[in-house]
C-alpha cells in the first residue's frame, strides 16, 4: 500500500508540475485552490504526513487500543464464565445441603421413634416389676394376716378353756380338765 | 508569485498557500507551506492523542482513553458493518483516513488557521489513493473477474449495453465525486463564515448583531460538517472496499 502510494504521489507531482507550467502562462489570480504551482508541495507533504500517520496508526496507536479493548472483552468473558461456574457450584452445594437437611430430618424422626419405643418398653418392664413386687408383698401380707388370725383363734380357744375350768370350779366344785373344757367349746374357727 | 501572498482579506485569502520554508527536491517544489504545517499538526495531534490517551491502558478507561476507544470503535463499527470481520485487515488504513481528515477539518475550525481539505488537490489525492488502492485490491482478489462488477446481476441482457457503460462511468467518477464532496463542503463552509464575519465589520452598528449571531450558529454547523465529511469519506471508502473485497453489488 505504501509503495503504491509513493508511486501515486510521484505521478501526481509530475502532473502537478505540468499543470502548473500550463496554468502559469495565464497568470493566476483566481481561486487559490487552482493555483497550480502550489500543488507539488501540498502533495509532497500530504504523502509524507499520511504515510507517517498510517505507519504510526497501524504499528503503534491502533494495536494499543485494540489490545486494551480485547483484554477488556476477554476479562468480561472470563468473569462471566467464572460467575457461571460459581453459580453452578452454589446450586450443587445448595442441593447437597438440602439433601443433607432432609436426610437429617429423616434420621432425627427415626431416632425419636426408636427412643420413644425403647422408653415405652422400659417403662412397661419397670411397671411390671413394680406390680409383681407389690403383688408379692400383698400375698405375703395376706398370708401373715391369715397366720396371725389362726394363731389368735387358737389362743382364744385356749383362753376360753382356762376360763371355763375356773368358772366350773368356782360354781360347782366339779373338777374339769382343760381338755374336757376345750372340747366342750364349739370351735370358733368352724363357723 | 510575488503579489500572491499580498495583504488580502477577501473571503478567499484564507485558502492561500504560503511558503514558510522554501525547499526543493529533484527539481520539485516541496516547500514547507502553511498547508504542510497543518498536516504535520494533524499528524502530531492525532498520533500524540491516541498514544498518550492509552498510556493508562486501564480496563476501566479514563476520559481521554474512552475518547480514543470511542474513535476506534466508531471506525471499527463502520468497517465491520460494511466489510464484515475479515475487512478488519484494512482497518488501520481506513482509520488513518478518518482520523487524518477529522484532524485537519477540526484544526481548520480554529479561527485564523488553515484548512488542508479545502484544497481540491489534497482531497483529490486522498480520493485517488482510495480509488487506486480499492481497484488494486479488487483485481488482486478476483483477477479479471473483478470486471463483473460492471455487470450487475438480474439485469435483462438487452439492458446491458446501457447499464455497463453507466456502471463503468460511475466507477471511474468515484475519485472525483469523493474529492469534490469533501473539498466543496470545506471550502463553501469556510467561505460563508468569512463572508458573514466580514459583514459584522462592514455593517453599521445597529445591524452588527445579525451577522455575529449567524456566524456563531454557522460555526456550530461547520463543526458538524467537519465531522460529517470525515465520516462520509470513511463510509464511502468502506463501501468501495466492500465492492473490491466481496463484490456484492
Amino acid at each position: 500500500m505504501i509503495t503504491a502510494m509513493t508511486v501515486l504521489v510521484a505521478e501526481a507531482l509530475d502532473v502537478g508540475r505540468d499543470v502548473a507550467e500550463a496554468l502559469d502562462e495565464h497568470k493566476s489570480g483566481g481561486l487559490p485552490q487552482l493555483h497550480a504551482p502550489d500543488f507539488a508541495p501540498q502533495l509532497f507533504w500530504l504523502a509524507v504526513t499520511f504515510v507517517l500517520l498510517y505507519w504510526i496508526m497501524s504499528k503503534v496507536a491502533l494495536p494499543r487500543i485494540g489490545e486494551v479493548i480485547e483484554e477488556r472483552r476477554d476479562r468480561i468473558q472470563r468473569d462471566l464464565a467464572a460467575a457461571e461456574r460459581l453459580k453452578g457450584e452454589t446450586d450443587k452445594a445448595l442441593q447437597t445441603y438440602e439433601k443433607a437437611l432432609s436426610d437429617a430430618r429423616g434420621s432425627a424422626s427415626a431416632i425419636a421413634r426408636k427412643t420413644r419405643d425403647e422408653l415405652g418398653a422400659e417403662v412397661d418392664k419397670e411397671r411390671k416389676a413394680v406390680e409383681d413386687q407389690l403383688a408379692k408383698k400383698l400375698a405375703d401380707a395376706e398370708a401373715s394376716i391369715a397366720a396371725t388370725k389362726t394363731k389368735a383363734l387358737a389362743s382364744v380357744k385356749d383362753i376360753a378353756g382356762d376360763t371355763v375350768v375356773e368358772i366350773v370350779n368356782a360354781l360347782t366344785n366339779i373338777n374339769v380338765t382343760k381338755d374336757e373344757a376345750v372340747r366342750a367349746i364349739p370351735s370358733g374357727s368352724d363357723k | 508569485m510575488a503579489g500572491h501572498a499580498a495583504e488580502n482579506h477577501g473571503p478567499m485569502a484564507q485558502f492561500e498557500i504560503k511558503r514558510l520554508v522554501p525547499m526543493e527536491l529533484f527539481g520539485y517544489d516541496i516547500s514547507f507551506t502553511n498547508s504542510a504545517l497543518f498536516m504535520v499538526l494533524a499528524l502530531v495531534l492525532a498520533s500524540g492523542f491516541l498514544i498518550f490517551a492509552m498510556n493508562g491502558r486501564s480496563l476501566v478507561p479514563s476520559r481521554m482513553q474512552s475518547i480514543a476507544e470511542s474513535l476506534y470503535e466508531f471506525v471499527a463499527g463502520i468497517v465491520r458493518e460494511n466489510l464484515g470481520e475479515e475487512g478488519m485487515r484494512y482497518f488501520p488504513w481506513v482509520f488513518s483516513i478518518f482520523i487524518f481528515i477529522l484532524a485537519v477539518n477540526m484544526l481548520g475550525m480554529i479561527p485564523g488557521s488553515f484548512t488542508v481539505t479545502s484544497h481540491i488537490i489534497v482531497t483529490f489525492a486522498l480520493a485517488l489513493m482510495v480509488w487506486v488502492t480499492v481497484t488494486l485490491i479488487g483485481f488482486a482478489r478476483h483477477g479479471v473477474g473483478y470486471l463483473k462488477l460492471f455487470v450487475p446481476d438480474g439485469v435483462p441482457i438487452w439492458l446491458m449495453p446501457l447499464i455497463v457503460p453507466i456502471e463503468i462511468v460511475s466507477y471511474l467518477i468515484r475519485p472525483i465525486s469523493l474529492a469534490v464532496r469533501l473539498f466543496a463542503n470545506m471550502m463553501a463552509g469556510h467561505t460563508m463564515l468569512k463572508v458573514f464575519a466580514s459583514f459584522a465589520v462592514s455593517l453599521p452598528v445597529v445591524a452588527k448583531a445579525f451577522p455575529v449571531l449567524f456566524t456563531a450558529a454557522f460555526t456550530g454547523l461547520e463543526f458538524l460538517v467537519s465531522f460529517l465529511q470525515a465520516f462520509i469519506f470513511t463510509v464511502l471508502t468502506c463501501i468501495y472496499l466492500n465492492d473490491a473485497v466481496n463484490m456484492h453489488h
